[in-house]
């Protein structure tokens, strides 16, 4: 059988999730007391305990946690791609459940930056295993990250397409229109584009504004095969499509700093799906820079290349029944942003599917799309996903 | 700023040594780039390797060839706040970051000095120049191509 003819569409589904964010941007709680909260929030949240799980996602290590837990996983999965490691995790546990691998899977993540921060605690570093020509190559050169690669981004984008500050900055204004609608968020205040511009230029040409938040931040998802997920306690959230694809690791070996590997994962999980940009409702396009979000609907088609910035400044993204509802949580810009922020697409995502949004639900969504962005552009990751009625 | 033994903080962040990028650092010391060139296929290689990532050559099929120290800015950005950078070398002052195309084909980081910062753009024609670093190695810098020399 050809590859693109091996599918997961429908196979497996998300049947619980739970996170943790606090408007003041700090929580209570770190470390492993608050995975395992949310851990335990999610099975509540699918009618599943500790016992039903055979299967264990942690981008630090998969092991170690399922030891703190006292369970003896027969799936376990450390991916550590950054930021869009979550969306991973529910490609790789979509495969594990429909290759008969294991049967209920949690992926989880939490991180307390701004109050380790503000309570001295040492801060969590994380540095990629291996040699890292990175060290060797760009470090000498003084180039701030994570913001500088984006700004190289974003420039090489204004030099080809003609891209405006004007354009970008609609993007965060538009998301800051979503995060008004959600308690949760934390910034809700009204934003002009002038007040983006005005805010202090970071690594030029990105401003302060462009620039996600720095928040405490825990999720965690449940996973099972779409079979067991229809017994469960809410409606499943199947995964129709799922792909990954990474170019490079640091920004220098970037092959083209205007195209993302976006366009080959979204590609193959909408292939996958059955389904294009056209038929999403919901896209949560992880959104660390204004530029990244404006990369994600070029490459994954809800626009042409080059014409993201025309398309955002439209400024139809926002709530107000435009066509695409884009990062309706308030994004990683104005909701949260604790360093690895793909889980909360997901979180947001399922929501959607379920009906659960509240004032910032979007009316009828059928088909969201979780698409995570990690390390410097380098990991994209697709995840596609429905209701009952997409099957 | 000096530190609390008196010396000077280092301005620049000194690049550990790959382990395939001696030749390449031994030659900075008299002020010659060199860029890995792979025989089988004809292109240049960047960062050093071995291996081509073009056509999975082996490390035997690469050699280094001298550069001609012209570049084409690819792509560049202006740091607005070295204190947040963690930078002195700029003394505090903005300073450009950049990616900049070798007539070798070859894409790699660098500062471009030797005018306002926000005046390098995609495009925009550059030769090389070097930095000393404590250790006799230098940098390799770009400067705006004025065609005339260094």
């Amino acid at each position: 059988m050809e590859r693109a003819d091996r599918t997961l569409r429908g196979a497996a589904a998300i049947v619980g999730v739970a996170d943790d964010v606090s408007p003041t941007g700090e929580l209570d709680r770190t470390g492993r007391e608050l995975e395992v909260a949310m851990v335990l929030d999610a099975l509540e949240d699918a009618g599943l305990t500790l016992a039903d799980v055979d299967g264990v996602c942690h981008a630090e290590s998969a092991v170690a946690f399922a030891e703190y837990l006292g369970i003896h996983p027969v799936f376990m999965d450390s991916t550590m791609t950054g930021g869009s490691s979550y969306e991973v995790h529910v490609e790789h546990a979509a495969a594990a459940i429909a290759a008969g691998v294991c049967d209920v899977v949690v992926s989880v993540y939490a991180s307390t930056p701004r109050s380790d921060r503000s309570r001295r605690r040492p801060a969590a570093r994380r540095v990629p295993p291996g040699p890292n020509p990175t060290v060797e190559w760009d470090l000498p050169y003084g180039l701030r990250t994570p913001m500088g690669p984006y700004a190289l981004a974003a420039a090489r984008h204004m030099h080809v397409y003609g891209t405006t500050s004007e354009q970008l900055a609609q993007i965060a204004v538009s998301t800051r229109e979503w995060a008004a609608l959600n308690p949760r968020a934390r910034h809700r205040d009204r934003l002009t584009v002038a007040d983006v511009l005005a805010s202090p230029l970071q690594v030029s040409p990105l401003h302060l504004l462009d620039c996600c938040l720095v928040t405490d931040g825990a999720g965690a998802f449940v996973m099972t095969s779409a079979e067991r997920a229809r017994t469960l306690r809410k409606p499943p959230v199947y995964v129709l499509g799922t792909a990954s694809c990474t170019d490079h690791m640091g920004i220098s070996q970037m092959p083209d700093l205007t195209t993302t590997p976006g366009v080959v994962s979204g590609a193959r999980a909408f292939g996958m799906a059955g389904l294009s940009a056209s038929d999403v409702d919901v896209l949560m396009g992880y959104d660390s820079f204004t530029i990244t979000a404006l990369l994600h609907l070029e490459d994954l088609g809800f626009c042409q290349k080059g014409e993201g910035g025309p398309f955002a400044a439209e400024g139809t993204l926002g709530p107000g029944g435009g066509p695409l509802a884009m990062n309706t949580n308030g994004g990683g810009l104005s909701f949260t942003h604790p360093g690895m922020y793909g889980m909360f697409l997901i979180t947001e995502a399922v929501r959607q599917l379920r009906g659960e949004c509240g004032e910032h639900q979007v009316e009828g969504a059928d088909v969201a799309v979780a698409h995570g962005s990690g390390i410097l552009l380098s990991v994209m990751s697709t995840a596609v996903l429905g209701t009952e009625a997409t099957l | 700023m000096t530190t609390a033994s008196g010396d000077t903080p280092p301005s620049r962040f000194e690049p550990p040594i790959g382990a395939e990028s001696g030749p390449f650092w031994e030659a900075t010391r008299e002020g010659r780039l060199l860029v890995q060139w792979c025989t089988s296929c004809d292109r240049g290689v960047f960062y050093p390797r071995a291996f081509c990532p073009h056509c999975a050559a082996p490390g035997s099929a690469l050699e280094w060839r001298a550069a001609s120290g012209r570049a084409t800015v690819y792509a560049a950005v202006v740091e607005h706040n070295p204190e947040a950078a963690r930078v002195a070398f700029s003394g505090g002052e903005p300073y450009c970051v950049a990616l900049v195309d070798l007539e070798e084909g070859v894409r790699m980081m660098t500062n471009v000095i030797g005018c306002p910062p926000d005046e390098v753009h995609s495009g925009m024609a550059v030769t090389v120049t070097w930095e000393p670093l404590r250790d006799g190695r230098q940098l390799p810098l770009f400067r705006p191509d004025t065609g005339e020399a260094a």
